[in-house]
């Protein structure tokens, strides 16, 4: 059971946005922005609100890969591994990245919720290859090292 | 007048909604896996597509018809694309076509035959689901579903409950309740519109016959059925019998064959039924309480004004189902056959009470506790048109072969009131003949054109009873129970009597029926049900002599016991 304030910010939300129904996706986009996460029981809550089944409400979320339901870390590493990044080796920053993490592709959070790690089809900075983001700070030309790097630099912060 | 050119030949066309009416109008069965006459064109499925003359090819189910058109719906192209379309499909559907639910009615079986797929050169490595086995009702097997939609569709914009939608998407794209919740914790109703639409085994009834056998097979059990008023015009389905055609002495006949000791009709609970509603209307028109009186004999319907308008659950009549009453009926006359046996000490034999119904949802409305009496389930088990259609064939019997039989006595007549129960407006119409008492064809003719008859989604009427001005609605299918209810609710209609069946046109298309269930399957169906209330002897529940009877006898005194909700 989440606490009363996530309601009530989630009224201000849909405050915000009017209670259309075309309205549901900023909602539970700003939501998620707000929590980091899309807690299913906002999802419900909104849903009921807007007058729109869960199951369908559901499907909207789940169609989105950018909507996650699990909360996810304060630093949210996005590995690209779109065809320039790929060729370019992306693919072994990802398992640096896993190892030093302990993740895996089933685990995406750290149990500190410090790390969340996710592949992304493609950044568009395809010139930058390979590259990746920590909450959409850009880093461009990696490599394995580099990454790890990064993480504990992170880690510091 | 407008016309196109279909395979070269002339058709003409008026007012059709899209290409393919114009075709199937024309002669031409276009397979399609995602269109329903009743639900919005989704265009998923692409089993429609045509050319037209300029080698455009698109999707018929999803065009607007124009006056010239040129097409063609079978040039080699077109084969080509069905084809793929359906290997695809099967590339990534189990395979165990033997031993799924729904051998030889699954319309992927049936069109990969008629398109001639031979083989299918894809391995199937799709990652498995498990089965939804919660509902009492219905079982989901999402391995099973080519996500056509029309369970979605059927769910949302007939019955208005969305419990099922999409989700994700590309190739991890599944149909599944919010939160992939199982449907038991859902606000699912059990009504089973989703399997009587879904095209392959991802849906189907669950199944009760196993234990039926058993039970029929144990010397020491008497077997007693009953047969619900819808269940006689669809169970011929299979047998080749024309559809709508009242089969109830055949089906008695082979019910016997197959071991049943009695066999019943539940039309005789619907005229018990009629006696008790009647009275409770009377007694809340006096008294002004709880008005409107909701009929309660559907149970989809119960259970669905409970989860989305539980203010409204005190309306709801406490009288029991038909199927319930009876049950319970049939219960207690064993009880006291028991007790007889017993001071004469002689052995007696369990009763177990099997209904036969065109309903999903009935199997889930035996459990609940308030039809329990004395601690004992009213019916033991319900097996719905479609189970018994296969324990008829199972027992190697053919209905259509069958010498007629007739049911057993003493519960074995019922009235013309109590067989219209199977379709929208007759528990409505059955309750006003009661009330005006009379069986003079015109005051019969005249409740039957006050506007209760006829597939409209809300029918009202205005009658007049003991000068007293009486106001009704009936409310065919969920969705349109649901928008009553929110007019109900904003004050801007008010009732008397309010009648609900969960099945767009009542038990005649429902969840548990043979399938499919096309437009004039539903027609042929609705027909046949008027025609036996039409050549019934006795039109008035009250006029049956067996109800005389039984009040006068096993039920004196006990009429609130067993034939209402113990909890309301």
């Amino acid at each position: 059971m989440l606490d009363q304030s996530y309601y009530d910010k989630t009224d201000e939300i849909i405050a915000e946005h009017g209670s259309d129904q075309a309205s549901l996706i900023p909602i539970i986009q700003d939501i998620q922005t707000e929590y980091r996460y899309l807690p299913p029981e906002l999802l419900n809550y909104v849903a009921g609100k807007l007058g729109i089944n869960e199951a369908k409400a559901y499907s909207v979320a789940t169609f989105y890969e950018n909507f996650s339901f699990e909360p996810k870390g304060k630093y949210v590493i996005k590995v690209c591994d779109g065809t320039a990044c790929h060729v370019r080796k992306s693919i072994p920053i990802l398992e640096r990245l896993y190892s030093e993490l302990g993740l895996s592709e089933e685990k995406a959070t750290t149990d500190d919720m410090l790390f969340t790690l996710e592949t992304v089809s493609c950044l568009g900075a395809c010139g930058l290859a390979p590259v990746m983001t920590v909450n959409d700070k850009v880093y461009p030309a990696m490599t394995p090292d580099a990454a790890a790097e990064l993480i504990r630099e992170l880690r510091g912060a | 007048m407008s016309y196109m050119t279909i395979n070269n030949r002339r058709v003409t066309f008026t007012n059709e909604r899209n290409v393919l009416s114009v075709i199937r109008k024309s002669g031409i069965d276009l397979p399609t896996f995602c269109y329903h006459s009743e639900l919005s064109t989704y265009g998923a499925c692409r089993m429609c597509v045509v050319e037209d003359d300029r080698g455009k090819i698109f999707a018929s189910c999803s065009e607007v018809p124009r006056d010239g058109m040129v097409i063609y719906t079978n040039t080699p192209r077109l084969q080509h694309h069905r084809k793929m379309i359906i290997e695809l499909l099967l590339a990534a559907h189990c395979r165990d076509c033997t031993t799924c639910a729904k051998n030889g009615v699954c319309t992927l079986q049936k069109l990969s035959r008629q398109l001639g797929i031979t083989d299918v050169r894809f391995e199937n490595n799709k990652k498995q689901l498990p089965k939804d086995m919660s509902s009492e009702c219905v079982i989901r097997d999402p391995n099973k579903c080519i996500l056509c939609g029309d369970c979605v569709r059927t769910c949302d914009e007939i019955q208005g409950l969305g419990i099922l939608d999409f989700a994700f998407r590309g190739s991890k794209m599944q149909v599944t309740p919010a939160f992939n919740k199982d449907l038991a914790q859902t606000d699912c109703v059990g009504c089973g519109q989703c399997r009587a639409v879904c095209p392959t085994g991802a849906i189907s009834i669950r199944q009760n016959v196993e234990p039926v056998w058993a039970a029929l097979a144990d010397k020491n059990i008497r077997v007693v059925a009953q047969i619900a008023p819808a269940v006689r015009v669809a169970v011929g389905d299979k047998f080749g019998i024309k559809k709508g055609e009242n089969t109830l002495g055949r089906l008695v006949a082979a019910l016997r064959r197959i071991g049943f000791d009695e066999v019943y009709d539940t039309n005789f609970g619907a005229d018990l039924t009629v006696m008790e509603e009647s009275k409770e209307l009377v007694e809340r028109l006096e008294s002004g309480e709880n008005l409107p009186l909701f009929t309660s004999c559907c149970p989809a319907w119960v259970k669905f004004c409970e989860n989305r308008y539980p203010e409204f659950r005190k309306n709801i009549s406490t009288c029991r189902s038909p199927q319930e009453m009876f049950g319970a009926l049939l219960k207690e006359e064993a009880r006291l056959n028991a007790e007889k046996d017993r001071q004469e000490s002689r052995e007696s034999r369990k009763t177990m009470v099997v209904s036969i119904m065109p309903c999903t949802a009935k199997k889930a409305e035996i459990t609940r506790p308030e039809h329990f009496t004395d601690g004992e389930q009213n019916v033991d088990y319900v097996l719905t048109t479609t189970e018994i259609t296969r324990m008829i064939q199972e027992a190697g019997i053919d209905l259509a072969q069958v010498q007629p039989e007739a049911l057993d006595m003493p519960f074995g007549l019922s009235s013309g009131a109590g067989a219209i129960f199977g379709v929208t407006g007759g528990v409505t119409e059955a309750v006003l003949r009661r009330l005006a008492g009379s069986s003079r064809s015109e005051d019969l003719e005249e409740i039957s054109f006050s506007g209760i008859r006829g597939v409209d989604g809300i029918k009202e009427a205005k009658v007049n009873l003991n000068g007293r001005e009486v106001k009704i609605a009936v409310a065919n299918g969920l969705g349109c129970a649901q928008e009553l209810l929110e007019k109900m609710k904003a004050g801007e209609v008010h009732y008397d009597f309010v009648e609900v069946m969960a099945c767009k046109r009542g038990c005649i298309a429902g969840g548990g029926q043979p399938v499919p269930i096309g437009p004039r399957t539903k027609k042929a169906r609705l027909e046949g049900i008027y025609k036996i209330d039409s050549m019934a002897q006795i039109k008035l529940s009250n006029e049956n002599p067996i109800v005389t009877t039984v009040y006068e006898g096993i039920l004196k005194g006990k009429e609130h016991k067993l034939l209402h909700n113990e909890v309301n």
